[in-house]
């Protein structure tokens, strides 16, 4: 159940998220997700696109450092509460998340969030996560959106 | 005419001075011909059998030791007595994170406080002052050297060690220490912080000996400034002893060089040959009078400039000047030897490629030490604290083999600069020469 995102590392300087971006989008990848976290030297980019091997290709072959793995991908209602409503639940069933961001899909009543959970948690936060009514998105969906 | 603390020796007329070099140069190669395996075969590898060595003229026939040689011989195998008359060791990083121990009998520990006493004197101490050593203490030459030198002179002396700057400051103050003994990096810091917090009154220091790393005249003149002190140089390496191998005296120009304990030599670093005064070379010393650990012809890397002229302190010891740069690519940051290999030799045992780059500037008197490491696949994760913690391991490794802080910098890979080709492994943005 689990979804493929791309993470890259960038260097904390001018052009240096341009130089990945320009990369991807030469290669006709779209980037359905985009999150950074950065410290004062470098940042990690972390991507969902349409295409994740294809990415992982480009960024080597581009002499980038990056990694594919695995996240989890839940979906709400794009109305208010419903973030709050996936965090309520992931708190309550001690799952702990490392980091999250949150998506739009055009044409969509849904809002998506990506959460970032230990690899050997994975299945017991998909259980959980559905067991609670929340809804849980797998690549395929995430190609489609 | 200044005071001296042995003016017998320290004003011994040329002549004298270099009969008694010969007596104790013959009296050296002798002794460690009969008690070191590693000098024998040295020795016999170039031919030279003790007979050979009749005085100081020569001492050109006598095999060069270098820091690869401490290494091969480590730990034991250039000591030259029992060890059961050593009574102390100290040390300093090798080239490849092997460490130098040197080893000291009492009358080595004896003859070395002798030194420091020289120059302690030379700064103008007496057994009336109070001297605080503000060098750490510990297998670091700095603490305990001008510490014996300090107590043989008979001064009220303050072993506080490095750091903690506001105890540093209280001392200084509440006990009315006189002289100061730190690194030059140290004692610029200190000075700022006194004048920051509006001591500089309260102070009674009179002379400083800051040593252990380069300085500058410019940096020497904002010190004397700031503290209202004269700042003296002093000059020395654990292979030889310590500080003290060489002092500064009132005069201010140049180092004296213990020569009754010490033989200097320039030489061509590419030739090996011995070239003469006041021309720039590669420094060379050998022991006279080191019991446990003499060393004969040791290369010190450090390139230097001898000076025989008469000195207006009435010091027949030849003067050296400030090292004006190293013939190794051996770096000294904040006291400490660092040698770009050592780095090297870290990332490949965290099993990372050895491209690296060494960042070293001097921001408000203090040496900054910065790494540039290029990320690897393997070091990199979409989680940050996984990051944070292959970072701090390596930081650690670091630490350890190094032994002075770094902070290291994660950049792109194929992003350290490379001139034709190669590596630029070291960015010195220090002026010190």
């Amino acid at each position: 159940m689990a979804v493929k995102q791309i993470s890259v590392f960038i260097e904390n300087r001018v052009g240096g998220l341009a130089e990945v971006t320009d990369a991807l989008g030469s290669a006709n990848i779209n980037i359905r997700a985009l999150s950074i976290s950065e410290t004062s030297d470098f940042g990690i980019l972390r991507l969902i696109v349409d295409d994740v091997n294809k990415a992982a290709k480009v960024m080597r072959e581009g002499g980038f450092i990056c990694q594919v793995t695995d996240v989890l991908a839940v979906a709400g209602e794009d109305k208010p509460g419903s973030i709050a409503k996936i965090i309520s639940a992931l708190t309550k069933g001690n799952v702990d998340m490392e980091y999250a961001y949150a998506f739009f899909a055009k044409n969509e009543d849904l809002a998506y969030m990506i959460v970032r959970v230990d690899d050997e948690e994975m299945d017991r936060a998909v259980r959980y996560l559905k067991d609670n009514g929340i809804q849980v998105v797998d690549e395929e969906d995430v190609m489609n959106l | 005419m200044g005071k001296f603390y042995d003016e017998e020796m320290e004003t011994l007329p040329a002549d004298k001075l270099r009969a008694l070099q010969s007596e104790r140069l013959v009296k050296q190669v002798k002794r460690v011909w009969d008690n070191v395996p590693y000098y024998r075969k040295k020795m016999e590898a170039k031919g030279v059998t003790p007979d050979d060595i009749k005085g100081i003229e020569d001492l050109h026939k006598l095999p060069f030791m270098t820091k690869d040689d401490l290494r091969d011989a480590y730990p034991y195998g250039l000591l030259a007595c029992d060890r059961k008359d050593v009574v102390r060791i100290h040390s300093t990083s090798g080239t490849t994170g092997k460490r130098v121990v040197a080893f000291y009998t009492q009358n080595d520990i004896d003859l070395w406080d002798n030194c420091c006493a020289r120059a302690l004197t030379a700064a103008g101490a007496d057994e009336g002052d109070i001297v605080q050593v503000s060098y750490g203490y510990g297998l670091f030459t700095g603490g305990m050297g001008l510490h014996g030198g300090s107590t043989k002179l008979g001064c009220m002396t303050v072993p506080i060690s490095s750091g903690n700057t506001e105890r540093q400051i209280q001392f200084m103050t509440d006990l009315e220490a006189s002289i100061l003994c730190c690194t030059p990096s140290y004692a610029a810091y200190l000075a700022e912080s006194i004048n920051e917090q509006g001591m500089r009154d309260k102070i009674k220091l009179k002379a400083g000996i800051f040593g252990a790393e380069a300085w500058t005249e410019e940096m020497r003149a904002d010190i004397e400034k700031k503290l209202g002190i004269k700042a003296y140089d002093i000059y020395g390496l654990t292979e030889l002893s310590g500080p003290g191998v060489a002092y500064e005296c009132e005069a201010q120009k140049g180092m004296h060089i213990n020569e009754d304990h010490f033989i200097a030599e320039i030489i061509n670093p590419k030739t090996q040959e011995v070239i003469p005064d006041n021309e720039k070379g590669e420094l060379v010393f050998t022991s006279l009078t080191k019991e446990a650990f003499p060393l004969l012809r040791y290369r010190t890397k450090d390139l230097c400039v001898l000076n025989r002229e008469k000195c207006s302190c009435g010091r027949t010891f030849v003067r050296m000047h400030k090292p004006m740069g190293r013939s190794d690519d051996m770096l000294i940051i904040r006291g400490v030897n660092v040698f770009p290999s050592q780095i090297e030799t870290v990332l490949l045992k965290e099993g990372m490629p050895p491209n690296y780059q060494i960042i070293v500037d001097r921001v408000n008197n203090t040496d900054t030490f910065d790494i540039n490491v290029e990320m690897t696949e393997d070091m990199f994760s979409d989680r940050m604290s996984k990051i944070s913690e292959k970072e701090g391991h390596l930081m650690a490794a670091l630490k350890t083999m190094l032994g002075i802080q770094a902070k290291v910098h994660l950049v792109a890979p194929k992003t350290i600069e490379r001139s034709e080709g190669k590596a630029v492994r070291v960015i010195d943005k220090r002026k010190l020469y």
